[in-house]
């Protein structure tokens, strides 16, 4: 009695459960589709569904395009960024990728080199007016442009700096070195603020070597040597990287800024536990808001080789496997125009990258308020390593500084750093 | 007369088997066992079975996450690597402290708590809800209250400072940080174990309380003489399940500390899903995940040896 219920049971779910089964199977398969002979539907796969405002600024572009002609039809996926790295490597397993994706600058030499990625052609006149950050290279060819880039910036007040008679650093005239620390010193002996300085170290990922590699490369360190991207010996272990590893752990030794921050480095700034603040131009909306006139958007420190920040933010390209090729080309090339720039770069408050778009942004337009950003970006932006190892550089250069402000001897860690770069790029034949 | 009276009842059984016969079309039990064991097998072999087998085999190779190159065969090099790597060490070192510690703490903890809400009085019930409450609440959000209970200006530091105490920063600092990580762990799973303690503690007979009260033996006595051989089956599953909760420690250490300061907190499973996602070094996560395998296994089975050898003395 007792087995027969069970058995009909057991059918039961069996029948019930192999059409979801399926039909999971049926929508795998069907991400990237397109018809033969040229025409039909081109998947677009972003990062950006967490963000409202970009993502409709992309949406515009598709929408414009599928008016402009009848042979192609794009469909915008969106996914949250937080899955969508995971969600590219799994479809690129699968060979399922689609045929337009968004990709975070560094990453994508890794997935050029994976073959993800299939070259940008014919597009070299127009991505010359782009910021060189902002279009994605590997081996001399283009693989991604960008709409726009971020800038790293210290904020502080004018009220403040005038207060313990601290210089205002210009593009052209940085702190230097001993100017930084001496203004570290004077404010933090005041006593008026927690910390002087505020590096945001809460942030996590990409946010280490984004920000500190930077640091590294004004001291005249990188993270590996880009001459032949084979080895990071003497770069990253050398005097140079030895002096920015000492001074970096000095600025909690010195109580310049904490240890680790608070949850929101932009907030404690704006409630005035400390006097300055180093981070991306993204706060420059809000610090307006509070301090008005007030804030001010400096270049950071020369400690030797001029101020550096980091380049290279979310890009556009192509995969390897989309089925229709020429169409995809049609579209990026469709989408680089000035207007799109314009338009994605006001969504999300961030630099455009022509001059072009540039002009049509409040705010970013010759001698606008935000102006002074794209000029960071012109003069100091340097992008993280053009090697498929970045993303193991990227793990390893924010273990090794964690470690280093966390006090573990400078030249052990930089060195151990050194042998597991250098391993994981001889482990992959230098990635030739 | 055993026999009379048991043999109606088996005559009576056949004959209603052979009357169903018919009826469950020719199926044998050991078919209907089968399909019963299809859902489960399928499931363990997918996501089991197939994965453990192809560590045994990814251990030897230079897999990569993303790689253009097939993999090959390089031989013990990944475990060459592994057991000079400072951190690997520091990772197991951590792991082991953490077992060792957590697993007599916490079920000691839990054994406390069973015996306070297990006196009948009104409103028991509340608090065996309250002390419950931690282990239904997802570890991640339990982790990020955590993160900012231990902050240095947190609530933790803030009732120390009342006392006059300077609260260290707790995560910040590698002597406290590992620390931090096991009470707080202790805290959210000890509700899990103290509702096992209970249920041994309530398989215990009433009358042997009532009998070692009549002989006069005093409440310690009773605990030791009493309770505590009733709970040695109880003892021993909650031996086995935290030490293996506490061997593969990861989401904590993913979402508070990632492994710092200076590798404190650093534990095997959360170096393996470091190199093994962020660093993409597939063949050299399985290594790793290899060599924790063999360690667990190896644990479960003493354990199991020394509670078995124990069980044959008695």
């Amino acid at each position: 009695m007792i087995s027969r219920t069970i058995k009909r049971l057991a059918a039961t779910i069996l029948v019930a459960a192999t059409p979801l089964a399926l039909a999971a199977c049926a929508k795998g398969g069907s991400s990237a589709s397109s018809d033969s002979a040229g025409g039909g539907t081109l998947t677009m796969w972003t990062h950006n569904a967490g963000n409202k405002n970009e993502l409709a600024s992309i949406q515009k572009i598709v929408t414009d395009f599928n008016g402009s002609q009848t042979k192609y039809k794009v469909d915008v996926q969106a996914f949250p960024q937080d899955s969508y790295n995971q969600s590219v490597v799994a479809a690129a397993a699968a060979k399922k990728l689609p045929c337009i994706l968004d990709i975070d600058g560094p990453n994508v030499p890794n997935w050029a080199w994976a073959g993800y990625l299939a070259p940008l052609e014919g597009m070299d006149d127009t991505l010359s007016k782009f910021l060189p950050s902002t279009v994605g290279k590997y081996q001399d060819k283009i693989y991604s442009y960008g709409y726009y880039d971020v800038a790293l910036t210290i904020v502080s007040r004018k009220s403040v700096l005038k207060k313990y008679g601290v210089r205002i650093p210009t593009i052209e005239q940085p702190w230097t070195a001993e100017e930084f620390d001496a203004a570290l010193k004077k404010i933090r002996d005041s006593g008026d603020f927690d910390y002087p300085l505020d590096i945001a170290t809460s942030f996590t990922g990409e946010w280490w070597p984004y920000a500190y590699s930077p640091m590294l490369q004004s001291f005249g360190g990188d993270l590996i040597n880009r001459t032949d991207y084979k080895s990071a010996q003497g770069v990253l272990n050398g005097p140079e990287a030895l002096n920015w590893a000492t001074w970096f752990r000095s600025l909690v030794t010195e109580k310049y800024v904490p240890l680790k921050s608070g949850a929101d480095p932009a907030k404690d700034f704006m409630n005035g536990k400390s006097a300055m603040l180093y981070n991306g131009t993204w706060t420059a909306v809000d610090t307006r808001k509070k301090f008005g006139d007030d804030v001010v958007f400096l270049p950071p420190a020369d400690f030797g080789k001029g101020p550096k920040i980091g380049g290279g933010s979310w890009q556009w390209g192509i995969s390897q496997n989309c089925s229709d090729a020429a169409g995809a080309m049609e579209y990026m090339k469709f989408a680089a125009q000035d207007k799109y720039v314009a338009g994605v770069a006001e969504a999300t408050t961030n630099i455009p990258t022509t001059d072009a778009a540039a002009a049509q942004v409040k705010g970013y337009e010759p001698g606008g308020e935000n102006d002074v950003f794209r000029e960071f970006t012109k003069t100091f932006a340097v992008v993280r390593p053009e090697t498929p190892g970045y993303p193991f550089i990227a793990t390893e250069f924010t273990k090794t500084a964690q470690d280093i402000l966390n006090g573990a001897d400078p030249q052990k860690a930089l060195d151990q750093a050194v042998k597991n770069i250098d391993a994981n790029q001889e482990s992959n034949n230098y990635f030739e | 007369m055993s026999s009379t009276t048991y043999k109606p009842p088996v005559t009576a059984q056949v004959a209603e088997k052979t009357l169903h016969k018919p009826k469950s079309a020719g199926r044998s039990p050991g078919t209907v066992a089968l399909l019963m064991l299809l859902p489960a097998g399928v499931l363990m072999i997918t996501f089991l079975i197939i994965p453990i087998g192809l560590t045994f085999v990814l251990a030897f190779t230079n897999a990569r996450l993303i790689s253009p190159e097939p993999a090959h065969f390089i031989g013990l090099d990944n475990f060459s690597r592994l057991f000079g790597n400072d951190t690997f060490w520091k990772s197991l070192r951590n792991t082991v402290i953490f077992a060792v510690v957590i697993v007599p703490f916490q079920s000691a903890l839990a054994l406390g708590l069973a015996l306070l809400v297990n006196v009948k009085m009104r409103g028991v019930n509340f608090f065996r809800t309250v002390y419950f409450l931690p282990v239904v609440t997802s570890m991640v959000v339990v982790s990020m209250l955590w993160l900012f209970l231990y902050q240095p200006n947190g609530l933790i530091n803030a009732v120390l400072a009342k006392f006059g105490i300077q609260g260290p920063d707790w995560l910040g600092n590698p002597s406290t940080a590992l620390f931090a990580i096991i009470v707080m762990s202790a805290w959210q799973a000890v509700g899990f174990h103290m509702v096992i303690w209970l249920s041994g503690l309530q398989t215990i007979p009433g009358e042997l309380y009532e009998a070692a009260s009549l002989d006069g033996a005093s409440p310690v006595q009773q605990f030791l003489h009493v309770t505590w051989p009733g709970l040695r089956q109880t003892f021993i599953f909650i031996l086995i399940t935290i030490t293996i909760a506490a061997f593969s420690l990861f989401t904590q250490i993913n979402i508070m500390t990632q492994g710092g300061p200076l590798d404190s907190t650093s534990t095997v499973v959360f170096q393996a899903v470091r190199t093994g996602f962020a660093q993409q070094q597939t063949g050299y996560a399985a290594a790793i995940s290899l060599v924790f395998f063999v360690i667990v296994l190896a644990v479960s089975l003493l354990q199991r040896y020394l509670t078995r050898e124990k069980e044959a003395g008695r």
